[in-house]
């Protein structure tokens, strides 16, 4: 006689919502006449995210461990399963944008069609769209939000597959440039099935380490007999395979080729829900599995933090194309907030840690880099986006608007002041300090001024370098980038210029029950 | 026999595997070597399983067969849409985005 475990379906709510509407999404894809699909498909992953959103903010405070141990929705779950949906959300309203792409859509409309055969030119410039992206996308939603609540290493490897799955198939199904679009989706796919193995070695090294793959047994394990090879072993293969998830130099190889290769849209839900989704899973693992025997992993984040934010901030220089630079500006954040979790407090669940302004990083740079790839949609030419750095020459004559919303991003992500950026950026450092890590914070204060440089770089050449007499046009957003751009901006500014309500929400939230 | 040898094996296929899918050029093979990766897991799962005297060993390797299963489905639609267009799963010539 098997024992029901016990489920705490109000925990469970934003998740059941998410996967719920990814059910029914797939059911619309099967049943609904093709006309009407696209709009039932967006209205059906809207209503779930948001729902999703709504039933997570409802369930802040909450302290519990549910379904058999196996999920924890404390804290940091709920803040981050809040914003991983409203991030979500946003991307969702990207991929949903219809009047931009003289052909209605950013997604191929057929993917089984080769590229480059009659049947795709003839497809190139038909309205029919692809609407399979819309429950892959909610499943992928859903993935990350089971992934920042696993409590144990067994869901955390189902969510990481959840999650990675949609990824790799809608990386692959942009309209134009398809050849670009499938070699990304191919190199994310092989990478990352390459990293969720080391993953799985090290779970299943840690299991034999401890006995158990609980995260709060193996916290009891390794306190208690402090584990040895094994469990050193198994903590850096997981740390590995979250790190692949998170962008971190140096397991960014496929970062850049495939922001550049998918979908603008797919690159935005990338950049900001993956992040947030593969941070929290190490939060949680660094924190709540291994958060007696920080000696082991301290210097190891400590040196890629370092490593990921030379990486991303010098090789950011070199770019030429706005997608790769934004990619390696993934990469280089990823560092700086490594450096918040270096931040490790005096409390046992993570009380008074980098844990709340990490979480706090992760909100504002999630809104800050939709906004930034929403606003590379809007500038297109013959042949798609034009993400060139030549093309955006004097943008800011031609198109003020854009331009100013465009630099506000740049200067967000770049850390000035009155942003976001800085918010996070101060919040995360003053953590490191705390906790004496003060050369960590060196190195990331003069990897801040490089990266500085190649955002600021873009801004002078939209304001300050002549129109290009064939420069690409700038498209009137229809109401779904709008939506986005309206909420980005002001979510850039607020939390810039007064931060402290978000600031104390996220500090609040910084307890792990395990 | 001891349960270390079970271990080392599994051990010496994941290094093998490792190491094909970073010299081996054809995409399904390299795939293969994923594949083969995750198997050496499974065989070290199943050795815990037994070593310890616990059954979650042997439970993670059911999740994680079902897992490789969907791995293969989307892995081969993606390799299959690039094969169709190049005419080659060469991972080498999967080269239009660098730098």
């Amino acid at each position: 006689m098997i024992e029901a475990p016990d489920l705490s379906l109000a925990a469970l709510a934003p998740l059941l919502f998410v996967f719920g509407a990814a059910c029914v999404g797939v059911l619309v894809e099967a049943f609904a006449p093709r006309e009407s699909r696209h709009p039932v498909q967006v209205a059906v992953a809207l209503v779930g995210t948001l729902g999703g959103l709504v039933t997570s903010l409802l369930l802040a405070g909450e302290g519990l461990v549910t379904a058999g141990g196996a999920l924890a929705v404390d804290g940091p779950a709920v803040f981050l399963q809040a914003t991983i949906a409203g991030l979500g959300a946003l991307s969702l309203l990207l991929f949903a944008e219809r009047s931009l792409d003289p052909a209605r859509s950013a997604f191929v409309a057929a993917a089984a069609v080769p590229a480059g055969s009659p049947r795709d030119r003839e497809l190139m410039t038909a309205p029919r769209v692809q609407t399979e992206v819309y429950p892959l996308t909610t499943f992928a939603i859903g993935g990350m939000m089971l992934f920042v609540a696993a409590n144990d290493l067994l869901i955390m490897f189902v969510a990481l597959e959840v999650l990675s799955l949609p990824l790799y198939l809608i990386s692959g199904l942009a309209r134009r440039r398809r050849l670009l679009s499938q070699e990304a989706a191919v190199k994310y796919f092989l990478l990352g099935s390459f990293a969720s193995a080391f993953f799985l070695y090290g779970l299943a090294l840690v299991y034999g380490a401890t006995g158990s793959i609980r995260l709060s047994a193996i916290r009891e394990s390794a306190a208690g007999a402090g584990g040895g090879v094994l469990l050193v072993l198994g903590l850096a293969l997981l740390v590995v395979g979250l790190m692949f998830k998170a962008s971190v130099a140096p397991f960014h190889a496929w970062t850049p080729d495939v922001y550049q290769g998918a979908p603008t849209p797919v690159t935005a839900f990338m950049a900001a829900c993956t992040k947030v989704a593969a941070f929290g899973a190490i939060l949680r693992l660094l924190y709540v599995a291994f958060g007696t025997s920080e000696w082991t992993w301290r210097p190891l984040v400590y040196g890629i933090a370092i490593v990921s934010m030379v990486v991303g901030a010098v090789l950011g220089l070199t770019q030429t194309d706005l997608k790769r630079m934004l990619a390696y500006s993934s990469i280089a954040h990823a560092g700086f907030l490594l450096t918040g979790v270096i931040g490790y407090g005096s409390g046992a669940d993570g009380t008074g840690s980098g844990l709340g302004p990490t979480m706090f990083y992760l909100l504002a740079y999630g809104l800050t880099t939709i906004g930034a790839f929403a606003v590379l949609t809007l500038v297109r030419d013959g042949d798609g986006e034009a993400t060139h750095l030549s093309k955006w020459a004097g943008l800011g004559r031609r198109s003020p608007l854009t331009a100013a919303v465009m630099a506000l991003f740049l200067l967000a992500l770049a850390g000035i002041p009155l942003t976001s950026g800085f918010t996070g950026k101060f919040a995360v450092f003053r953590a490191a300090i705390d906790d004496g890590a003060w050369p960590l914070v060196v190195v990331a204060l003069l990897a801040s001024a490089v990266a500085a440089f190649f955002y600021l770089r873009v801004i002078v050449l939209m304001y300050f370098s002549e129109p290009a007499v064939d420069g690409p046009t700038v498209g009137v957003p229809g109401l779904p980038t709008t939506i986005v751009l309206a909420v980005t901006v002001t979510a850039t500014v607020v939390l810039g210029v007064v931060p402290g309500a978000v600031l104390d929400l996220a500090e609040q939230a910084a307890r792990f029950v395990g | 026999m001891s349960l270390t040898n079970y271990l080392v094996l599994a051990a010496i296929l994941f290094t093998i595997g490792a190491v094909g899918v970073l010299v081996r050029r054809n995409a399904i093979v390299v795939f293969m070597c994923i594949e083969l990766m995750l198997n050496s897991v499974n065989l070290t799962l199943v050795t815990f399983a037994r070593a310890s005297g616990t059954i979650d060993g042997q439970i993670i390797a059911l999740f994680v067969m079902v897992v490789a299963a969907a791995e293969v489905v989307i892995g081969l639609a993606i390799i299959m849409s690039i094969y169709r267009t190049r005419r080659s799963a060469s991972v080498d010539d999967a080269n239009l985005l660098k730098y």
